[in-house]
Parts: structure tokens; sequence; C-alpha cells
């Protein structure tokens, strides 16, 4: 009985599940059948295996990871740090603020920082170096991108370490653990769930990233994210475009299946008995 | 509990007040459908007073609609769901909207301001006779450069390009057509080459020149070249022409090899449901005070030789932007190749843009 | 509680310089007198008349809060219930593959999702225009509500829920008394993820809105052919600050009333 009342609340939640999920998939796989004529063909699956499509796939993979990696040290620090503060929900809040800003404008915003006569080359001058090329290198790549994700990593590793007992930490110094020793063992497996959902809502959306591999990286680099918008919006080859899709969604999967849960029952101690 | 339903009817109540007051600024509502023209148009592309004007004139409501690519506007109109009376694709999208049935026929006794267009730019082969499209605005593509950052080129050649005293300072634009196109010009090919071997040899000649390359951008080139954050780009004269404007450093060229000419044309969407409003707007558009205020507005090159007189000369015996007779000899308007080829095109730039690292 | 040493002040006042950065750098240039975001000639307020004379643009900037605020809630009630529901799933299998499918929208690019929902929708024939905005919106913030909510319930321990059942409660008290408030501060930053999600999305809107809605991405991504107008940087101007304002004012409002409260 209990149960039952339980799965109820999933109703509108499969309907979306079906409706705008399911039913894209479908379309997407269909679609990633298609040639640019319309007949059925495996030629884009082929197509996939080719240097250009691998080189492409290990590339988007490794810049995922550097942005997924930076975007949690840079957060976690300070998701730690923002706990400690007096107003915490505040600067949360104002974590979140920048990212109700246009991105596309930020972009040019950043576009103009790196830029020879932005406030970073001022300041490179004013130290007596030479004026430096930003733009169009994968540090500005990396950058811009993690200045995207930090609320994504910040917010759900918050929340974990928020809930944690600070009595825990306590116990543990009062045991002799170092700092450190405290942080390793106790502070960062109480929030690991809030780490892994952290990775999870950057690095699958960082294979997918476009716009700004155009815009601060010049199209040096190229996801598969850039590749399917392409596809879709300026070759009109819908096809080829869906079959990068499918393989991005099988990535998902296998990512879901290294960052999900893996011992038994941590999600079933919710409440079903 | 109480936060989050307090939180709830917060936002209810807010986007409530919010609609309403959408509701009562927005003009558009509480009209009939007939007297409303929704114009779909690139953003930043018309001067907005010529629709005050034009509504003013004829009583017509124009809903003013933007887009920012010529394939995604067309997905949009052959999904249908929407009704858009003007739509302003480019020539070899307008090829393709033909092939679709996605326009309708013009009927010219409606326009009769289409006298005021230069003859050279009307019945072209991507649309015979102007039977589906009125030209808006056209270009060339060429090279913009610094002329304070680079001293020792004119780029009265495409092979300039490949120079290595550039290296790392060539901007290209991020479009098949466009970059495919200087391989095969610089190599003395047509850019509407549908064999692939020299589409292959394109692509190698091409490779050459990545060490030069510092990005493959849109339209962010603009700002980049106004900045002095670039050196060379590869561009369209329209934007040429708003970079010159901002920065006098700058100048442009069009290679002696060739180039491209483009049209920006005002079609007609099978989607319409003002057909007539839509002759009128086509019509009020070609008005040579219209164009010429438009031109003067937008910054790009005007077909109505009209509009030419009423504008600052300076601009209008620019070659740049108003290249002689002899010059538009040796341009070509891309020809719609076919789905295949301009795949063959997509996959060759794509294989040029991963060798640039 | 510790203090913060001095050292991890310096490290969150970084972070927040460099968060804010591109906006002031916005900001800054909303007040140039030429006309784009390089080379400061003079000050001037003209972009910010230019704000208040174009109606349609403030009609679009409505859209796109209401339209934000709207798939927001949405997303966040029907993720936070799909949550509940997915931690009551037994068959651990089933469970993983309905966060698979969760998850699927959130690695989907947007033209994809932007042109398989304009299919949909002309499918079914829902007409294009708010609704259809709307809808995409929520179903595309959906997954992000999801990842926020399901670590807390998944933290939740369910001795909690036992206690109160063994004390009495319905199953509605349960919910509303137990799970909810524990998972409160989830469902929030589920709420402000989605609110991120909508009022950055370009490609799905641009794909299914239909005649005369628009929201301000479409119409930013739109000008980029000829350049932003810094019009936009002005109404971006005036949207930040206002929504500073109201957070702070309703963070210092909320806070004092409780602590008042609290006295009594």
């Amino acid at each position: 009985m209990r149960k039952k009342g339980n799965l109820l609340s999933l109703i509108p939640y499969y309907i979306w599940i079906l409706l705008f999920v399911i039913a894209p998939i479908l379309l997407v796989a269909y679609y990633s059948l298609l040639d640019l004529h319309g007949h059925f063909t495996i030629e884009n699956y082929k197509n996939f295996f080719t240097s250009v499509y691998l080189k492409m796939t290990l590339s988007s993979f490794w810049y995922a990871f550097l942005i997924t990696l930076f975007s949690l040290l840079v957060s976690y620090p300070a998701a730690y740090f923002i706990t400690k503060l007096k107003h915490k929900q505040l600067w949360l809040i104002l974590i979140i603020i920048p990212s109700w800003i246009n991105l596309l404008l930020k972009t040019y915003a950043f576009i103009g920082i790196f830029g020879n006569k932005g406030p970073i080359n001022a300041f490179v001058q004013a130290i007596g170096l030479p004026k430096q090329q930003i733009l169009f290198t994968d540090i500005a790549f990396v950058f811009v991108a993690v200045y995207i994700f930090i609320p994504f990593m910040i917010l759900p590793i918050f929340n974990a370490l928020d809930k944690l007992n600070p009595a825990l930490i306590d116990a543990s110094r009062d045991l002799g653990a170092s700092k450190f020793t405290t942080l390793r063992r106790v502070v960062i497996p109480l929030t690991m769930n809030g780490i892994k959902s952290g990775i999870q809502a950057v690095f699958i959306p960082s294979l997918s990233l476009f716009m700004i591999t155009r815009l601060i990286a010049g199209n040096r680099v190229i996801t598969l994210g850039t590749a399917i918008e392409e596809q879709f919006l300026v070759t009109q080859n819908w096809g080829m475009g869906s079959t990068i899709a499918v393989f991005l969604i099988i990535f998902m999967l296998i990512i879901m299946l290294f960052t999900g849960e893996k011992r038994k029952g941590a999600v079933r101690n919710g409440k079903t008995k | 509990m109480k936060a989050l339903v307090r939180a709830t009817i917060g936002i209810l109540l807010v986007s409530g007040v919010l609609m309403y007051i959408a509701h009562a600024m927005d003009t558009t509502s509480g009209k009939s459908g007939k007297n409303i023209l929704t114009v779909y148009n690139w953003g930043e592309y018309i001067d907005p007073a010529l629709l005050k004007k034009f509504e003013k004139e004829t009583g017509i409501h124009v809903v003013y609609e933007t887009f920012d690519s010529n394939e995604a506007m067309m997905t949009k109109i052959e999904q249908g769901g929407t009704n858009y009376d003007i739509a302003v694709p480019s020539e070899y999208t307008i090829e393709q909207m033909k092939e679709r049935h996605l326009l309708k026929k013009i009927d010219h006794s409606k326009v009769p301001n289409l006298k005021n267009i230069e003859p050279d730019f009307l019945n072209l082969d991507f649309d015979k006779d102007n039977q589906y499209s009125i030209p808006y605005f056209w270009g060339t593509v060429g090279i913009v450069y610094n002329t304070k950052m680079i001293k020792n080129h004119n780029f009265e050649s495409w092979d300039e390009l490949w120079d290595p005293s550039l290296k790392g300072k060539v901007i290209l634009v991020d479009s098949a057509r466009e970059v495919m196109g200087v391989g095969l010009n610089s190599m003395g090919k047509s850019l509407n080459s549908t064999d692939s071997h020299e589409l292959q040899a394109a692509t190698n000649k091409l490779i050459k020149m990545a060490p030069n390359v510092k990005a493959v951008i849109g339209d962010e080139v603009t700002q980049l070249m106004i900045n002095g954050d670039a050196e060379v780009a590869l561009t369209w004269s329209g934007q040429a022409a708003d970079m010159m404007y901002e920065n006098e450093d700058l100048t442009y060229s069009v290679p002696k090899e060739g180039s491209n000419l483009w049209f920006d044309n005002m079609v007609i969407p099978k989607t319409s449901k003002n057909i007539d409003g839509a002759h009128k707007f086509i019509n009020f558009m070609l008005d040579p005070k219209v164009a010429a205020q438009n031109a003067d507005y937008v910054g790009y090159s005007t077909p109505n030789r009209a509009a030419l007189k009423l504008l600052d000369p300076e601009v209008v015996n620019d070659e740049r932007y108003y290249p002689p007779k002899e010059v538009r000899n040796k341009l070509h308007v891309y020809k719609n190749l076919g789905k295949q080829k301009i795949g063959e095109y997509n996959e060759q730039f794509l294989k040029f843009k991963m060798s640039i690292r | 509680m510790e203090k913060l040493s001095k050292k991890s002040k310096l490290y969150l006042a970084f972070v927040f310089v460099v968060l804010y950065a591109p906006i002031l750098f916005l900001v800054f240039y909303s007040f140039n007198s030429g006309d784009s975001m390089t080379n400061f000639k003079s000050f001037t307020l003209s972009h910010y008349k230019d704000v208040f004379n174009d109606s349609r643009l403030i009609v679009i900037l409505i859209n796109t809060v209401v339209v934000a605020l709207l798939s927001a809630l949405i997303s966040t009630i029907i993720g936070t219930l799909g949550s509940i529901g997915i931690i009551a799933i037994r068959n651990r299998k089933l469970r993983n593959m309905v966060l698979s499918l969760n998850n699927i929208l959130i690695v989907s690019p947007d033209v994809i999702i932007g042109a398989s929902f304009l299919i949909l929708f002309t499918m079914v024939g829902v007409k294009l225009g708010f609704t259809s905005v709307l809808l995409s919106h929520a179903a595309f913030s959906i997954p992000i509500v999801v990842l926020m909510v399901l670590p807390k319930l998944q933290e939740m321990n369910s001795s909690l829920i036992d206690a109160a059942l063994d004390l009495g409660a319905s199953r509605r008290d349960v919910l509303t008394r137990v799970i909810l408030p524990y998972i409160k501060p989830g469902i929030f930053a589920g709420f402000f993820m989605a609110l991120t999600y909508s009022l950055d999305d370009f490609a799905v809107t641009f794909f299914v809105t239909g005649n005369g809605f628009s929201t301000l991405s479409v119409e930013i991504y739109s000008m980029a052919r000829a350049g932003v107008s810094l019009t936009v940087n002005a109404i971006s101007g005036i949207v930040f600050f206002v929504t500073l304002i109201l957070v702070l004012g309703y963070y210092f409002i909320s806070n004092h009333q409780s602590r008042t409260g609290a006295q009594k």
C-alpha cells in the first residue's frame, strides 16, 4: 500500500519521460538510419568510425574531463567555505545569480576581457610582460567552461556539506585525526553523493558543449556537441547528426554506470520496507 | 512545507502580474489577423523606423521576428506552425526553399518599384525572372585586414593567405562554402566545383594553411577586428563595412582570382496569411528613399539603383562597397550543388578544421 | 562554528570576483556612448533610455521571466515527485534505467532537443508560442531538478520515516512534514538550476516558438550577425541589479522577520 502510494507520484514523471525523452530518442534513432536523401542506410554509423569522428570523440572526453576536474577543484573548497559563512544561503544564491545573465552576452564579455586591449592584457603589460594571446587557447576555453559549470558543481556539494553533522568532524579530530585525514576519511566520503551529482551535472553536458567552442576556442576544439550542431543547422545532414547523438547517449549511459550507486541498498533505505 | 507553498504562490502571483503587464503592452494582441504582417529577418537587419513608417502608411501592423541562420529559418518554415509573411534568406537557401516548395510566387504587377533595382542583380540563376525573390542587400566575400599590423600584403591574391609571415594571424569564417571557395579560387577553380578530386586538392591546400589560422569563427569576428585583436579575416563585405566604419585601420580586398557574390532577397513563404500585405511590404522596401535610409542604417550594399543617388557619394563610389562591373564579372553566385555535393563540401571542411591544432 | 581563515576568505572573494567580472564588464559598457563593447568613448545613459522606449524589448523580457519562473516551477514539482518515486522503485535495474532516461536530455545537444520537440509539437498539434515554449523549458529542466533532489533523498534516513509512521502519521503527513522539509534545500537548488537552464536556453526556444513570441536569448542570438546592441547590455544590467536587490531585500526581510518572530 505504502509503496503504491509513492509510485503514484511517478505518473507525471513517467508521462514526461514518455513524451519528451522516449519519443525524441525514437525520432533520433530513426533519423540516424537515414541518408541525405531519406533512404535507409547504416552508412552514418560506419562514418562515425572514421578517424575524424574518433579523434573528435577522444578530444571531447579529454576536455570534458579537464572541465569537470577543474570545476570540482574550484567548487569543493568554495562550497566548503560557504557552509561556514554566516549568511550561507544568501552567499549560495549569489553564486547562482551570474548564471541568469544570458550566456552569449557573457561570452562576448569574455572575448573583450581576454582581448588585446582587455583588462587582463592591460595587467600583463603593467607588470612588464609582453601581450599574450589568450583568446582561442585551450586555457581560455577550459576557463570559460569551468566558469559556466561552477554553480552546477557547487550546489549539490554545498547541500551535501551543509547537512554534514559537525559532531562527526569534532569526533574525528578528537580521536587525533589530522585535518587532512578528517577531510579524506570523513568529510569527502560523506559528501560523495553530492560530488557524484555535481560530476554528472558537469561532465555529461561538457561533452555536448557548443558555441563557446567556436567563440572562445575558435573551433580549435571541436566537441561532439559542436559537430551535431553543425550537422543539424549548417550541413542539414540530420542523419549524421542523429548518429553522433546516439553515440553521445551511449557514452552517457556508460558514464552513469560508473558514477551510479555502488553499494547495494544505498538508495533503498529511502522508505520502502 | 510552508515555505514551499509560499514560494509556489509567490511565483504564480508574480507571473500572473507580469503576464498582465505584457499583455497590456503588447500592441499586437487584439488586432485582427488580416492586418498583421509578420516579417522574419536577421537581427538588426532593418531600420526599425522604417517599420513604423510602413505601419503608418498602410495601417498594417508589423510583427518583426528574427533568426540567426538560413538553415534554422528554413527548418522553422518547413515544419509549419508559424505564419511568416516575409523572410529574407540568402540566395542558396532560396534555391533550396524553391525545391521544397516553401515559397509563393511574387506578383510583379503589385511591385512596381522593382524598376528601381539594378538589372544586373535581377534574373539570376538561383531565381530566374525573380519569380520568388526580390533583392534586399548584396555583397562579396573577401579579406579584411588591419593595415597597421599587416604592412607587406594587400591581398590581391588568395595565395597571400598562405604566406608564412601570417602565422597564427588568419581568421576564417565558420562556413564550408566560403572556406572551400578560398581553396578552390586560389587554384583557379570554380567555387561551384563538383569534381571530388578538385575538392580534395583544395582541402589539401587549405590544410597547408592551418598553421596560419588563428580561429574559425562566425559573426564575432566583427568585434575582434574592430578591437585590433585579429590581423586578417575572411569575411563578407557587409560585415567588413561594419568593421571599417568602426576602425579606420581596416580595409577590405576581393582577390583578383575571383570570389563569391551573395544576395539576401525578400521572399514570401508558403505559410504567409497576408500575401497582399507582403507585396505591399516588398514594394515599400524598394522605394528609393526607403532603400537608401535602410542601406544607411544597416551599412550593407543596396541593389537599388535609384537609392544610390540618395546615398553619400563617398560610400557609393567606394569600390570596396560597390565594386565596378569588371570586378563583379569575376564574382560568382553559389549554385545549389545538391545535397550530396554540399555534404562533401562539409565533410572536407570538417577535415580541414580538425587539422587546426 | 569555526571561523574562516584569511586564506579561505581570500579564496572565496576570488571566486566571486571571477563570477561577477563578465557581468560588471557588460554593465560598464552599457554606459558607453559608442555602440560596441570596445573602446569606451564617454558616459551616457542613452542605452537605458532606449530600453524604456522599446516596448517590444520589454515584452520580450517579461516573456523570458514568466517562462523561466513557470517552467522552473512545473519542472520542480514534477521532478521532485519523480525523485520521490524513483527512490521508491525497489528493482535496482529498473531504477537505473529510469535514471539513465532522466539524464538523456542533459546530454542531448540543444538543437536535437529543439528539433525533435518541434516535430513532436507540430505532430500533436500544439500551437507554437507561449505554451510550447513553456512545456519545452519545463521538459528540459526536469532532469536537473532530479539530479539536485535525489542526493538529499538518498541520504535521508529511513528510520525517520518509520518513526513517523510508527507514531501514527498518515502517508500524507510523512510527505509534507518529514520528507519535503528534509529535502527542501535540494528542491530549491533544483528550482534555481531550472531557472538557469530556462534563462540560458536559445536553441530549443528558437525551434519551438511561434509567431509573436520571443525570449531574450533568441533576440540576442539573432543580433549576432550585425553585432549585439548595447541596449541589450543595458537591459541585462537592469535585470541583474533588480534581481540582486530583490534577493538581498527578500533575504534580509525574511531573516529579520524570523528573528523578531523568534523573540516573541
